[in-house]
């Protein structure tokens, strides 16, 4: 935290004269919120309220799992791609999900939490991941609509967050949305090779396309008046935009490149509005929304006993690689420790 | 084609071009399946950088597609070893281990020579050290970790021994390579690690009850055709169709 905040925090201490801990928590809490205020980042070994503590660590973690869960709806057809050069996309994106994981459960660890914790809580029921991957990948094409729909989604909502008042989560943001927005254009273009292929072809690519469509707008979450945690993650700058401004902005970005794409968004109500110079769009099935949040969704079990049985079948090699550094620790610190004799 | 060996060519990069697709493919399995995070990211960096020879290798005989997604079992080139189910982990990195220290001796001899395959494995081998440099790395770590680790891999570096003989059939078209000699210096650095694994160097035969080199004559063992079932299915679906 810089300039700004240290001059309030100062100043306040200054005036409050011998600083007992509720003084002292109350300058921490001036400066924390000028430093919100100017626009400076939270670093790390900053003083921050409790809450907005475990705030971010409730929505980077729920952001690091999402990645990992996320892996295995696309995963599902690796080795089903029909081309070469779509399975190595393919393969290279997995892989960037995984590496996105990594650097997100590095940020949450920031504050003070760890990965083996966070994922116990993924395993356990107790942090959620985004409620998209509970839908199925049916056919090839649904690899194209996730990159187009759920990563466009992504992106959208993502965007903003590498302003986040919180730095490291900020700056991994600035890396995850450079390699998202590239998966983006692949999807794009797998979608427009399919649109434009064989009519078997066309008609995947809209199969899919009708399925995603609804479940991507889901992943702006509830709307502003049922959004629990909005009001607050604003005020703190986690978060930029309201959920119903971002989804409105997805959809006014989709509809063009739909028509681009030469397929048709799935909503009767769909059209352009002149005086609020955006799109109106159908009604979304909030029911279906809370019924996969609340683990009803199509996929929910089978993602988590997935990564519940990779995690458990791969206990004994974790294992064997800290009995391993455990010994070879031990041994060169010996050798040392002889050497030094 | 001008080169004069255009006429064998196709053989060899058949050869290598289909170990390194069917083991890339092996490992794109364990997407989402991996025991940490940190090896869904190097097991799939692996298996792209094997998609990418593949590639390459292919494209020299043809069209990279077609030969992929359009042969049937009996036409596929590549060594048993590599098509062998990923077991568990131990298993996969036994594999792993092997396969890679072969690949980096047989470039590194391509790359100083001078087929056409010089370039490639020039370039390859490089991808290729990474690769051997972790599966040493894993060896060492399950065989020198906990009891059941080192037992697991001690049955997979035992079980997969039989299928490592194939590799030094000598291949046509990969003129100047040193095959006996190749075989001497792995054994050597397999031996190697296994010793500093803790691990016995497995005995029997390094060839199973087939014709010496039988998956390079397109003779396989039974879960390959199930792979390909799957590798090929879409594809062969949309006939002439562009994705």
């Amino acid at each position: 935290m810089a300039t700004a905040a240290h001059r309030a925090a100062r100043t306040h201490t200054d005036t409050d004269g011998p600083a007992g801990d509720t003084a002292l928590t109350t300058a921490y809490q001036v400066a924390f919120d000028a430093a919100v205020a100017a626009d400076e980042r939270i670093e790390p070994r900053d003083w921050m309220p409790d809450a907005y503590r475990s705030t971010l660590v409730r929505q980077i973690a729920q952001h690091a799992h999402s990645e990992i869960i996320g892996m295995q709806p696309e995963a599902n057809w690796i080795t089903r791609a029909p081309s070469l050069r779509r399975k190595a996309i393919l393969m290279a994106k997995v892989q960037d999900e995984a590496g996105h994981g990594l650097y997100l459960y590095s940020a949450a660890e920031t504050l003070g939490t760890g990965r083996d914790e966070l994922l116990d809580k993924l395993h356990s029921g107790r942090q959620k991941y985004s409620s998209i991957f509970n839908y199925p990948t049916l056919t090839w094409a649904d690899v194209g609509a996730i990159g187009w729909l759920v990563d466009g989604a992504a992106i959208t909502n993502q965007v903003p967050l590498c302003r986040c008042s919180y730095g490291p989560y900020a700056r991994a943001m600035v890396r995850i949305c450079k390699e998202e927005s590239f998966h983006q254009r692949q999807g794009y273009e797998l979608l427009l090779a399919l649109s434009r292929g064989t009519p078997e072809q066309h008609e995947m690519a809209q199969d899919a396309v009708n399925r995603w469509w609804w479940p991507s707008l889901m992943m702006f979450g509830p709307p502003d008046d049922e959004s629990q945690h909005s009001t607050q993650s604003m005020a703190w700058k986690i978060k930029r935009h309201s959920n119903d401004e971002l989804r409105q902005r997805f959809v006014d970005i989709c509809v063009p490149q739909a028509e681009s794409l030469g397929l048709t968004l799935p909503d009767p109500e769909l059209r352009w509005n002149e005086e609020r110079g955006h799109h109106d769009f159908g009604p979304i099935d909030w029911a279906e929304f809370r019924q996969v949040l609340k683990g009803n969704g199509p996929c929910n079990e089978q993602r988590i006993d997935q990564r519940r049985r990779a995690h458990e079948e791969g206990a004994w090699v974790r294992e064997a690689a800290a009995a391993y550094a455990a010994k070879h620790t031990t041994e060169a610190d010996s050798e040392a420790g002889a050497e030094r004799a | 084609m001008t080169a004069p060996t255009a006429s064998t060519a196709p053989v060899a990069a058949l050869a290598l071009g289909d170990d390194a697709l069917v083991l890339s493919h092996r490992l794109g399995e364990w997407a989402g399946h991996a025991p940490v995070l940190e090896e869904e990211v190097a097991l799939a960096n692996i298996a792209l950088d094997l998609l990418g020879q593949a590639r390459l290798l292919l494209s020299m005989a043809g069209d990279e597609d077609e030969l992929a997604y359009l042969r049937e079992e009996r036409a596929f080139r590549n060594v048993q070893l590599v098509e062998q189910p990923n077991g568990d982990f131990a298993h996969t990195i036994a594999r792993q281990l092997y396969f890679s220290t072969y690949q980096r001796l047989l470039y590194g001899q391509l790359a100083a020579g001078d087929t056409e395959f010089a370039g490639l494995a020039a370039k390859a081998v490089k991808e290729v050290a990474y690769h051997q440099d972790h599966a040493e790395q894993w060896t060492l770590r399950l065989g020198d970790g906990t009891a059941d680790s080192h037992e697991r891999m001690q049955r997979a570096c035992t079980a997969l021994w039989r299928f490592t003989g194939e590799m030094f059939q000598p291949v046509e078209g990969l003129d100047g390579v040193d095959w006996e000699g190749l075989r001497a210096v792995w054994r050597k650095s397999v031996e190697g690690v296994l010793g500093r694994a803790t691990l016995t160097v497995p005995e029997g035969p390094q060839s199973g009850a087939w014709t010496a080199g039988a998956g390079r004559q397109g003779l396989h063992t039974e879960p390959f055709g199930r792979m390909l079932a799957e590798m090929q299915h879409l594809h062969r679906s949309h006939p002439g169709a562009s994705w």
